[in-house]
């Protein structure tokens, strides 16, 4: 199986002088594996996030993804990859207020130049597959922080990405809620979706997670693989 | 208890003026681009509202220039005349004479009491030879070194030009030693005693009246030849500079509400994107008078900093337009006046306080919890209905959710729609006044409209400056002969014969200058404000303040006398003829038989060259005693240069305010949306999208701007043009009012969306450059 993720002594430095967030870090993620990443807040969980998203760079080693070196690429380049390669899932969900559900979902696909036709109907398809449908006209600020999650979601599937990055997909949501996004990312995960999940959540790591890895102060502290995911 | 007080809200302001930066540095620039821009139009309202009496005062114009017989009153009795009660100061006698139709006077030097001259280039004549002229020829082709002959005879005595001075009294148009004037009188100029007085009173044409009355009581009868009054002058420079007033008094206005547009919007927006800080500070213990004086104080530091920068930029700005101001009027050197420099700022410091203090009291009643509640709460439903309507146009994703954008706002969105509005209204103004100001310079000496000029000989009145080549003319020639010589030269197109002289008019006290043409002068016509140029004989075209004067209108009738020739003229036409104070006549020669060219003005066949042309008439002509000249192009008026100069600069200064009026919003929108840019870069946005959906969110404003503001450009240059040309005693004619043309109203339509694009640039560019896990982390 190939690795859709591979980091090479990829590290993070944010002052020349301190230690490194992160790393440096060798890590390998199999296509169709789904990774949690644990670890106590400042571990740099999110900071590996940001490398493996091209949000951020590395300042040693090497950051691949799907097969492309991404800490080479200028910020054009990254954005076509982004929206390409990658969807992501926030904490706080990071919808567009001023766009109803419907819209925030089409809008990754509008943004590579997609058809109208063609961006509403996969819109369409995932708002049926997420079971929100109902809110396609509805705007953000009036749906429950579960169904913000769903709606998140689907806009991160909206252009079918190799890899899907989840930031503590449900630590802004209760319990019930936190417990449908689970479902969510399982489901996704048993349907060969790749995925990075990270989270302080063990529960949702071991439920959704094939793999999980635990950081601390940036290095790489455990590595286990499940049997299965549940 | 200084305005920060204590030391913590000397913090807040100190962190507030340097965390916005870009705020700061926009309310800097606005206020110093206006206060500059008021500072130049102020001291030039103040310079152009009596630069006569400026130049006047300081140079102790003479009140009555009066011309004795010497042969009748004697040198000592002049002076006597000084001791009149009533006169103040006198000058003179000096001795008198004309010299190439110059009026020219003999001073031993620059110095007097009265008419104390100011010698502007050169030096003062110091031996016979020397010529010292009037410093309205500066701009003539006459220089330092050239010489002057009275007549085209090789014997005939010549004067070189050693100086130029300026009299705002207009003693005289060129001065010698009082003996080179002696010398030069002849039986035809004969030398006469030119006296300068001042008086007591003589600020009315009464007291003028009554003034000359005891001069002319004190010397024997008939010794006193003629007077000139000051108040004719200045008459005449007030006109010119009462036309500059009402396109100030435009520029000013629109820096003004420029100016209140820019700043109030700058702190609404401070306030508005700083609700959380607000909310904190009150949280940890800031009282609202605390918390207004803090936003209040953050306004005014880089406020009172723009307005320092901005009274010496303009004092710096002002000094040469000032100057060029002062040689046109031919004033003494004029200077910005004290108190432009202490009322400009003091009002610019008053309007941005209450700019600054509308927002800033409304940052003092917001409750605490509200404040931190509206900081973080997500945005209210506001533009929803715009993000949905536009999210339907066949555009790009990015771009249609930059257009959309603008409504999320209203407020804000209004005040860079006003700034764009204004800013093309200043950019509508600026090109349709300079295109009727050099429509204006275009239209005030047809005759310049011709290739070549034959100077037949005989009087000719210039009204510029005499050229070396027309000083050098022999003093008579054969017109007939000229023109068969011009009419056989090959190449010449068409020519007509010109002469000017004054004639009297029936219902004009004095003499008037009249322009009378032989053959069809239809090339050399004024332009027209109504009616038609003369078509042939019996009919006579006129300016506006004739017409006015005489209380005549197109169609009737004047009688006009030239020697022995009184011919009934019918007014077919209202010329746009500034000259002579308005008081001139354009009519066929055919009436008046004493009347013969004096100049033949050619228009040359397509193809030919002037120059060539000019030559070989010249080998003709010249054995006959005529002069031929090629014409070099008419020189642009220095007044509307001026003019030109200074709405250049107050239209670039209004744009530039304009511009970071829109730079000021859309970086409020861009930090307020950081995060949304954030998630859209997160989502695969690219910076090219990015720059796309900034610009976008602005482009729909500059077309509103545009129309808005061409339309109000277009009716302010509609209002003010004519009021410059009533101020200035005459109307205007269509090629001055009607200078927008279709494509150009377009493309300045479009100077809406250049503003709103060239001040959306710089935040666009933050916002492609912002980096997207940062933004993703901002609240």
């Amino acid at each position: 199986m190939t690795d859709v993720i591979e980091l090479a002594g990829a590290a993070k430095r944010y002052d020349n002088a301190g230690t490194p967030a992160l790393g440096p870090l060798d890590l390998a993620v199999a296509e169709g594996e789904a990774l949690a990443v644990t670890g106590p807040s400042g571990s740099g969980k999110s900071t590996l996030l940001n490398l493996v998203a091209g949000l951020d760079k590395p300042t040693e080693g090497a950051v691949t993804v799907a097969g492309e070196r991404i800490d080479r690429l200028g910020e054009h380049a990254l954005a076509r990859f982004r929206r390409e390669r990658i969807g992501m899932v926030f904490q706080f969900f990071n919808l567009l207020d001023d766009l109803t559900v419907a819209d925030n979902i089409r809008l990754p696909a509008q943004l590579t130049g997609a058809a109208r036709r063609k961006a509403a109907a996969r819109a369409d398809e995932l708002m049926e597959l997420l079971g929100i449908t109902r809110h396609a006209r509805a705007y953000p600020g009036r749906l429950s922080g579960g169904e913000r999650q769903r709606v998140a979601v689907a806009r991160a599937l909206v252009n079918r990405p190799a890899l899907l990055l989840a930031d503590e997909p449900t630590g802004a949501l209760d319990t019930a809620s936190g417990h449908d996004v689970r479902e969510l990312l399982v489901e996704l995960h048993r349907g060969g979706q790749t995925l990075v999940l990270v989270t302080h959540d063990m529960a949702l790591a071991r439920a959704c997670a094939s793999r999980t890895i635990q950081l601390v102060d940036g290095r790489l502290s455990l590595d286990t693989r499940a049997e299965a995911v549940r | 208890m200084s305005l920060l007080g204590s030391g913590a809200l000397g913090r807040v302001v100190r962190s507030g003026v340097g965390r916005r930066r870009v705020q700061t540095t926009v309310i800097a620039v606005a206020c110093m681009m206006a206060v500059a821009a008021a500072v130049i139009a102020g001291s030039l309202i103040v310079a152009t509202n009596a630069p006569f009496d400026h130049a006047f005062a300081k140079q102790h114009g003479a009140h009555i220039t009066a011309q004795f017989d010497p042969a009748r009153v004697s040198t000592a009795a002049l002076k006597e005349t000084g001791r009149l009660d009533g006169v103040t100061a006198s000058a003179g006698p000096y001795p008198t004479t004309t010299f190439n139709e110059l009026t020219l006077v003999g001073r031993s030097g620059p110095h007097s009491d009265v008419d104390d001259l100011d010698l502007r280039a050169g030096r003062w004549a110091k031996k016979a030879g020397e010529i010292v002229l009037s410093a309205s020829f500066l701009n003539s082709p006459l220089k330092i070194g050239s010489v002057m002959k009275a007549s085209g005879d090789a014997d005939s005595p010549g004067l070189t030009v050693v100086g130029f001075a300026l009299s705002s009294a207009r003693t005289a148009d060129a001065w010698a030693t009082p003996g080179q004037v002696r010398a030069l009188a002849s039986k035809d100029s004969p030398v006469t005693s030119q006296m300068l007085y001042r008086f007591k009173s003589a600020s009315s044409k009464g007291q003028i009246a009554a003034d000359r009355k005891l001069l002319s009581a004190a010397v024997p009868s008939g010794s006193l030849l003629a007077t000139q009054s000051y108040l004719d002058t200045k008459h005449s420079a007030d006109r010119g500079a009462a036309a500059t007033i009402p396109f100030l008094v435009a520029f000013g206005v629109l820096g003004i509400v420029m100016s209140v547009i820019i700043v109030s919007s700058v702190i609404s927006g401070a306030v508005g994107t700083g609700l959380r800080r607000i909310g904190i500070l009150k949280a940890i213990g800031f009282t609202p008078r605390e918390v207004v004086r803090a936003y209040v104080a953050q306004a005014l530091i880089p406020a009172v900093a723009g307005i320092a920068l901005g009274v010496v930029l303009g004092n710096v700005l002002a000094v040469p337009l000032l100057a060029d101001t002062a040689q046109v009027y031919g004033g003494v050197s004029l200077s910005v006046t004290w108190w432009v420099d202490v009322v400009v700022p003091a009002v610019a410091l008053l309007i941005v306080t209450v700019a600054a203090l509308v927002p800033a009291l409304r940052a003092g009643r917001l409750r605490t919890v509200e404040a931190i509640a509206v900081g973080r709460a997500p945005r209210t439903g506001r533009g929803q209905w715009a993000h949905r309507t536009a999210g339907r146009l066949p555009l790009p994703r990015a771009v249609t959710y930059g257009l959309a954008s603008p409504f999320t706002h209203p407020v804000r969105t209004a005040a860079m729609l006003l700034a764009v509005a204004f800013g093309t209204v200043a950019a509508t103004f600026a090109v349709g006044l300079t295109s009727s100001l050099n429509a204006v310079g275009s239209a005030q000496d047809p005759q310049d409209r011709a290739d070549v000029t034959v100077v037949s000989g005989g009087a000719v009145q210039n009204r510029g400056p005499l050229s070396p080549g027309a000083a050098r003319r022999a003093p008579s020639v054969d017109p007939a002969k000229v023109g068969a010589a011009v009419k056989a030269q090959s190449g010449t197109a068409s020519y007509y014969g010109m002469t000017r002289t004054d004639v009297t008019v029936a219902g004009i006290s004095g003499s008037v200058e009249a322009t009378l043409y032989q053959g069809d002068s239809r090339s050399g016509s004024y332009e027209m404000i109504s009616g038609h140029w003369i078509t042939g004989a019996g009919q006579v075209v006129v300016p506006t303040r004739f017409l006015e004067r005489t209380g005549t209108r197109i169609g009737d009738t004047v009688r006009v006398t030239l020697g022995k020739d009184t011919e009934s003229l019918r007014i077919v036409g209202e010329a746009f003829d500034t000259d002579n104070d308005g008081l001139s006549v354009h009519a066929d020669m055919a009436g008046f038989a004493g009347a013969r060219p004096q100049v033949f003005q050619i228009q040359v066949k397509p193809g030919v060259s002037p120059a060539d042309y000019a030559a070989k008439l010249a080998a003709v002509v010249r054995p006959l005693g005529a002069d031929v000249l090629a014409d070099e192009g008419s020189q642009q008026d220095g007044m509307i240069l001026v003019l030109d100069s200074i709405a250049v600069l107050l239209t670039l200064m209004l744009v530039s305010v304009a511009g970071l009026g829109v730079l000021n919003s859309v970086v409020l929108d861009t930090r307020e949306r950081v995060h949304d840019l954030g998630v859209c870069k997160a989502l695969g946005m690219s910076p090219r999208q990015t720059v796309s959906l900034v610009l976008s969110s602005v482009a729909g404003i500059g077309v509103l701007g545009g129309l808005i503001g061409v339309p109000l450009g277009f009716a302010l240059h509609g209002y003010v043009l004519p009021v410059m040309g009533h101020a200035a005693g005459t109307g205007l004619p269509p090629s001055v009012l009607d200078v927008y043309d279709a494509p150009e109203l377009v493309l300045l339509g479009l100077a809406g969306i250049a503003i709103a694009l060239l001040g959306a640039l710089l935040p666009s560019g933050w916002a492609a450059r912002a980096r997207t896990a940062t933004a993703l982390r901002t609240e």
